[in-house]
């Protein structure tokens, strides 16, 4: 019987390191809220402040315009989504942290790397390739390009963090899909990709893996 | 239940070893001090383990420098992985016949 204990509990240790050690686990559900929270003041931000409560169109009006008219305009949303990306990504590492902390884990180990890697690739691929578009006044497509790279650099980082994140990047992708096809409605998708969606995930996650 | 006993592989008796073995099963390679902070365990007790299963042929060593600093990775060999699963699954076996 003690030898029973024993093996299942060796398998169980083993289990437990190779879940460890392949996978980063310091990914907390209230990053996801807080990345959430600061998209939803983003759009706020960019409806009240920048488009002046839906005074200013960022559509075809938008288009129709020179880019002399609308430059001011375009960096200020250009400098709020930036805004947005940058204090969400301090957020997501300052829980991480302290979620490492609590659990006595080490945050920067080879897995950590891995991840941000994997993640990072075709992340700055879409950033880079969102910039092109902006040059090339493609505004339509900014929304759809930024939630279709987004989903697929998390789909990409699902295989180094908790498995949940691939469902989260593939339901940014169909989104950004059908964004593609609704181009006046990008603002609604970008809120909803980036601020809904996120904390429901983080919420769920929190509860699911924290409390 | 004595043949399954004796399947068990020596080598895998420590505990240390054990996670070396599981750490390297799952990752390509990891170097020493991620080790070392993963299982939580001295140099010195951790370099003799990993000696042992290194004279074992059960991992390899890569030497290799990034900058100036000296950086020592390990991988498992293919025998160190069917060596493990062989281990698992003894233990799996001797849990299913209790």
């Amino acid at each position: 019987m003690e030898n029973n204990l024993s093996s299942a509990d060796e398998l169980k240790t083993i289990r437990k390191i190779m879940e460890e050690s392949s996978r980063f686990l310091s990914l907390s559900g209230l990053s996801g809220v807080s990345a959430g929270l600061f998209a939803v003041a983003g759009t706020l931000v960019a409806w009240l402040f920048i488009l002046k409560g839906g005074s200013v169109r960022y559509d075809e009006y938008f288009r129709s315009l020179s880019q002399v008219d609308t430059f001011s305009l375009r960096w200020q949303l250009v400098a709020d989504a930036l805004a947005v990306l940058g204090l969400s990504s301090f957020f997501a590492l300052y829980f991480s942290v302290r979620k490492a902390r609590k659990a006595g884990n080490v945050l920067w180990t080879p897995v950590t790397k891995r991840l941000l890697l994997n993640f990072s690739i075709p992340l700055a691929t879409g950033g880079i390739f969102i910039i092109i578009l902006l040059l090339q006044n493609h505004i339509q497509l900014l929304v759809p390009g930024m939630l279709i790279f987004y989903g697929l650099a998390l789909l990409n980082a699902g295989k180094f963090t908790y498995g949940e994140i691939f469902y989260l990047g593939l339901l940014e992708i169909i989104l950004g899909l059908i964004a593609a096809l609704m181009p006046s409605f990008g603002l609604y998708f970008w809120v909803f990709g980036f601020g809904i969606l996120h904390i429901v995930y983080g919420f769920f996650m929190y509860r699911k893996y924290e409390s | 239940m004595k043949d399954i006993i004796s399947g068990l592989n020596k080598i895998f008796d420590s505990r240390i070893r054990l996670g070396i073995m599981s750490v390297l099963m799952v990752n390509d390679s990891f170097d020493f001090n991620s080790l070392k902070e993963t299982l939580d365990v001295t140099d010195g007790n951790l370099a003799s383990h990993l000696k042992a299963l290194e004279e074992k042929n059960m991992i390899r060593v890569n030497k290799q420098f990034i900058g100036r600093r000296p950086n020592t990775s390990y991988s498992a060999t293919e025998e160190g992985k069917l060596s493990f699963r062989l281990h698992l699954k003894n233990l799996e076996d001797l849990i299913k016949t209790q």
